[in-house]
């Protein structure tokens, strides 16, 4: 079997589905013999190649996010949505309940600690907030999700596992979800 | 004044989730520096009308590598609105937690991301600059590595069956009682992981030998410096008083409560940033870098609790003749002596009679409108903020994040860096490894800040005032 590519990415999240991740251990070392991870935060950054699958994580916020989901549905065989806030926005999406300008004020202008002399960040080289927070299917077709804030180190791997050995992986048989 | 802007994305063009502008003088030198943080989620507002119980379930969100310190700071201002203190079981136990999360951080910074540079080197081959291309060529020490965060892991995951976003922890104290079992399975994990400590102490000593110039002058402008110490002025991280130190080692303020912080720290948003830049308020906006973390907790404390820490840091102390040390290099030395309290403390802990009590709840409820609870997080110091009706929702919530308070000198210690390596058009070899081993060396809260764990790529654009360019450095 040739190995794989495999890219894993960080969109609007916490980074906790990436820790999950790094919770399977030493099995690290087995996934590195089926496939090469040629993008992830963990390793060297590159421009995201043609992979076989990518793993995503957090929800699209952003302008750059949804250019970066659409790329990465362009370069991904399997893409994989990481965790409630790719799936359907969990606490990411929270913000949807307001208004995007009150949301950047709580911080920027009404935060107790803010001495009043501050500017909105509005730099061209920043990201631009779109008004609402949406999941990876909305923009996206999404070939498989692993639910869970984040979801266990166990049922990551399961999945990785599976689809690396060109099975396709069912969470229904593996009493491995975990929720909370 | 004709100056020419530098335009490093330590990111992809696709992706810059954070990247560097220099702005150029006439003659060719570096006038400013601006690092962008490019992440923004809105807690502050949309936590406004949940109750106030919800925010230490909610607030790890914020970050998955550092959850448990929001947790704890969390429920300490939960705390203060009812009014009550943790049993004495509880406290062990979240202080325990706490001490595995710095664990598993601290080891994730060193040994996953920054042993790379120091093992395989700076110039190595940056498709294996990485864990597993240590694991290649020094397998054992990648294990231990692996293996040090697994135990810092495991210690949430035993106590409340979660490793990342622990549940159950509660106002008055923690849902769940530590068994006896898995005190004896975390105890066991002791040696090997002072072991594995010792082993990047040892690493890291190595490359202060043999790179002494380099380590030394890198990034080392003098701050101020904020920490948690205990009553004595040691070397805290659950729970404490503040102690704010200038960069002569004179202390400014001692004993501050932590619900006093607004008395002694402002911030100020930034038009080309989304992290805030904290100020030490006396001092004012240009003068009042302080930094957090490891380096400006062993630079505050008085001591170490633990002996072979202690050991360490007395070592540490002798660098700057007893005053701050204040080379950024040396975040990942103090890092590791953290590191080793950690596994000493937690040894202590889980010796303790009453570890597996089962006295572990005070019951409270709503009393005080407001709340203010602190903790030290691996990157430093953090403060969350609430206000509630009389029902107990909540109206208003401020966070403080550890990373927002080294962004100052962060974007100082990047501007000092490309002063050094930025030359007229000639971007020298190595600077934009240095920019990142700077960044690195903070280990930024990386989801409130840059979102690149590993080694950035980058690519710098050196453009005339009109926006043209000249050329472009690219390394992915
Ligand atoms: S699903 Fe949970 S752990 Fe994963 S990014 Fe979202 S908040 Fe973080």
């Amino acid at each position: 079997m040739t190995k794989k590519k495999l890219a894993t990415i960080w969109l609007g999240g916490c980074s906790g589905c990436h820790m999950s991740l790094l919770d399977i251990d030493e099995r690290i070392l087995d996934v590195v013999k089926l496939a090469d991870i040629v993008k992830s935060p963990v390793v060297d950054g590159k421009e995201l190649p043609e992979v076989d699958i990518a793993l995503v994580e957090g929800s699209i916020t952003s302008d750059e996010h949804y250019k970066e989901i659409l790329h990465i549905r362009k370069q991904a065989k399997t893409l994989i949505a990481l965790g409630d806030c790719a799936v359907m926005t969990n606490v990411t999406g929270m913000r949807n309940y307001f208004p995007l300008k009150e949301v950047i004020d709580a911080a920027y202008v009404n935060a107790v600690s803010n001495d009043g002399q501050g500017e909105l960040p509005n730099h061209p080289c920043l990201l631009r907030l779109n008004d609402k927070v949406v999941p990876l299917q909305e923009v996206v077709k999404v070939d498989f999700v692993i639910p869970g804030c984040p979801p266990d180190a166990d049922t990551i791997f399961y999945v990785l596992a599976e689809f690396l050995n060109d099975r396709l992986p069912d969470l229904g048989k593996t009493k491995k979800l975990k929720y909370g | 004044m004709d100056k020419r802007k530098i335009f490093i994305s330590p990111v992809t063009r696709i992706e810059g989730h954070a990247n560097i502008t220099l702005e150029m003088n006439d003659d060719g030198t570096v006038h400013d520096a601006q690092f962008h943080v490019n992440e923004f989620r809105g807690f502050e507002k949309f936590c406004e009308g949940r109750m106030y119980t919800e925010m230490p379930t909610i607030t790890p969100r914020i970050c998955g590598i550092c959850p448990t310190s929001h947790t704890l700071a969390s429920v300490k201002a939960c705390e203060m609105i009812q009014g009550i203190k943790p049993t004495y079981t509880a406290n062990l136990l979240r202080r325990l937690m706490h001490i595995g999360q710095n664990l598993s951080s601290h080891a994730l910074s060193f040994f996953h991301l920054s042993a790379p540079d120091f093992l395989l080197g700076y110039d190595s081959d940056p498709a294996k600059r990485n864990i597993i291309g240590i694991a290649e060529k020094f397998p054992d020490i990648a294990l231990r590595g692996i293996r040090l965060r697994k135990f810092g892991q495991e210690i949430s995951e035993r106590i409340t069956g979660k490793k990342i976003h622990i549940m159950g922890i509660v106002p008055g104290g923690i849902a769940y009682p530590l068994t006896e079992d898995n005190r004896k399975a975390l105890l066991d994990w002791i040696p090997e992981a002072k072991q594995t400590v010792q082993l990047g102490l040892n690493i890291i000593k190595k490359f202060h030998e043999e790179n002494g110039e380099m380590v030394q002058s890198f990034a080392n402008s003098p701050t101020l410096y904020l920490g948690t110490v205990g009553p004595g002025g040691e070397h805290e991280l659950y729970d404490g008083k503040l102690r704010f130190m200038d960069e002569e080692g004179v202390i400014l303020n001692d004993q501050v409560s932590p619900e006093r912080y607004l008395e002694f720290i402002v911030e100020r948003s930034v038009n080309w940033s989304y992290l805030k830049y904290p100020y030490y308020k006396s001092y004012g906006f240009d003068n009042g870098f302080y930094r957090v973390g490891p380096l400006a907790r062993l630079n505050v404390c008085s001591r170490m609790k633990t002996p072979l820490a202690q050991d360490e840091f007395e070592k540490f102390r002798q660098m700057n003749g007893g005053r701050p040390v204040h080379g950024t290099f040396y975040y990942h030395y103090t890092r590791l002596i953290e590191a080793l309290s950690d596994v000493e403390d937690a040894e202590r802990i889980l010796n303790d009679k009453e570890v597996t009590s089962l006295h572990i709840q005070h019951h409270g409820r709503w009393n005080y409108e407001e709340g203010i609870g602190s903790s030290e997080a691996p990157r430093g110091t953090l403060f969350h903020h609430y206000k509630t009706d009389e029902t107990g929702k909540l109206i208003n919530v401020n966070l403080l994040i550890a990373t927002g308070q080294n962004n100052p000198s962060m974007n100082r210690s990047v501007l000092e860096v490309a002063r050094q390596y930025v030359k007229g058009e000639t971007i020298k070899e190595g600077m934009l490894n240095r920019v990142e081993s700077t960044i690195r060396c903070y280990d930024p809260c990386l989801s409130c800040s840059t979102h690149a764990i590993g080694k950035m790529p980058m690519v710098i654009e050196l453009k005339d005032r009109s926006g043209n360019l000249i050329r472009s450095i690219e390394r992915y």
